[in-house]
C-alpha cells in the first residue's frame, strides 16, 4: 500500500506528505519505543502509535521507519511535524484506536513483522 | 572524521539531534544502510540514556574508513550494578521517561546488540562512560 491507500484505509489525515508512490508492506504498533527500536526491518514499515511526542518521529528517524500512524487522535505538535517532514516521514493521525487501525491495515494485506 | 555534541540531561525536546546530525553525517558518506540504522539506534538510545539519567554528557564520535567510533562521557549518578543495568527489563527511569515511551530496561542490550564492541564503566554519584564502536568492514 502507498501513503494515500492507508490514510483511505483508516480514514485518517496525512499531516506531512511523501513519497507518494513508495510501497509499505509490514506494520508494528506499539506505544513503547524501546521495542520499535528492536526491530530489524530496513524499508517498507509502518509505525502504528498511540505516543505522540517528538520522540516518536526520532524513534522512527533512527529505525528507517518513513510511515507513521499516529492513532486514538492524539495531537501532533508542530515541532512533530516539522521533523517528520526535515526526515522525509509521511505522518498521518487518525481517530481509531491501535486496535482499530490494525485490523483495517491488516485487512489491507499489511503483514505483522512478527 | 570528529564531531562532539553535548547533551543537557533532562532536555527531552532535543533529545536525538546528536544522533540525527551522525546519521546524515553517514548517509552522506554513503555507508550502508543496515549499518547506518544499527549506528543510529545505539546512538539514539545512548543520547537518551544521558537524557533521562544524566545532569549533562557528550558525545564524540569518531568515523574513520574502518570502524565508527563513539564515546559518550555523562555526569550524573551512575550506574550502581552495570551488570544488573545490562539485563532486560531492568530500568531506573522516572515517569517522565516512560512517558515519552522508553525506560522498559532496554536501551543497554539494544545498544550491545547492534555495535560490535562496547564497553561501559561508571563511578556511583559521578558518572558513566560508554564506548562503542562499529566495524565498517566485514570481519573475517
Amino acid at each position: 500500500m502507498n501513503v494515500h491507500q492507508i490514510n483511505r484505509a483508516i480514514n485518517g489525515i496525512i499531516l506531512t506528505g511523501t513519497a507518494p508512490d513508495k510501497e509499505y508492506s509490514y506494520a508494528f504498533a506499539s506505544d513503547l519505543m524501546s521495542d520499535v527500536l528492536t526491530l530489524d526491518v530496513d524499508d517498507g514499515l509502518i509505525l502504528l502509535t498511540g505516543l505522540s511526542t517528538t520522540q516518536t518521529i526520532r524513534t522512527a528517524e533512527m529505525s528507517n521507519v518513513s510511515c507513521v500512524v499516529i492513532a486514538r487522535g492524539k495531537r501532533v505538535t508542530n515541532e512533530m511535524i516539522r521533523l517528520a517532514e526535515e526526515n522525509d516521514i509521511a505522518l498521518i493521525s487518525c481517530t481509531s484506536s491501535l486496535y482499530g487501525v490494525s485490523g483495517k491495515l491488516f485487512e489491507n494485506g499489511i503483514k505483522p513483522v512478527y | 572524521m570528529q564531531m562532539t555534541f553535548y547533551i543537557e540531561g533532562g532536555d527531552f525536546t532535543s533529545a536525538g539531534k546528536a544522533s540525527s546530525e551522525v546519521k546524515k553525517v553517514l548517509k552522506h558518506l554513503n555507508i550502508n544502510p543496515g549499518l547506518i540504522r544499527r549506528t543510529a539506534v545505539a546512538l539514539y538510545e545512548a543520547e537518551v540514556n544521558v537524557v533521562a539519567h544524566a545532569f549533562k554528557g557528550e558525545m564524540h564520535v569518531e568515523i574513520s574508513s574502518d570502524e565508527i567510533k563513539v564515546v559518550l562521557q555523562d555526569e550524573g549518578p551512575g550506574i550502581d550494578d552495570i551488570e544488573q543495568a545490562m539485563q532486560e527489563g531492568w530500568s531506573t527511569a522516572s515517569d517522565v521517561v516512560r512517558e515519552m515511551g522508553f525506560g522498559a530496561g532496554m536501551g543497554l542490550p539494544n545498544i550491545k546488540r547492534n555495535v560490535d564492541d562496547m564497553q561501559l564503566q561508571s563511578e556511583p554519584g559521578s558518572g558513566t562512560r560508554m564506548e562503542f564502536k562499529i566495524n565498517l568492514i566485514a570481519q573475517e
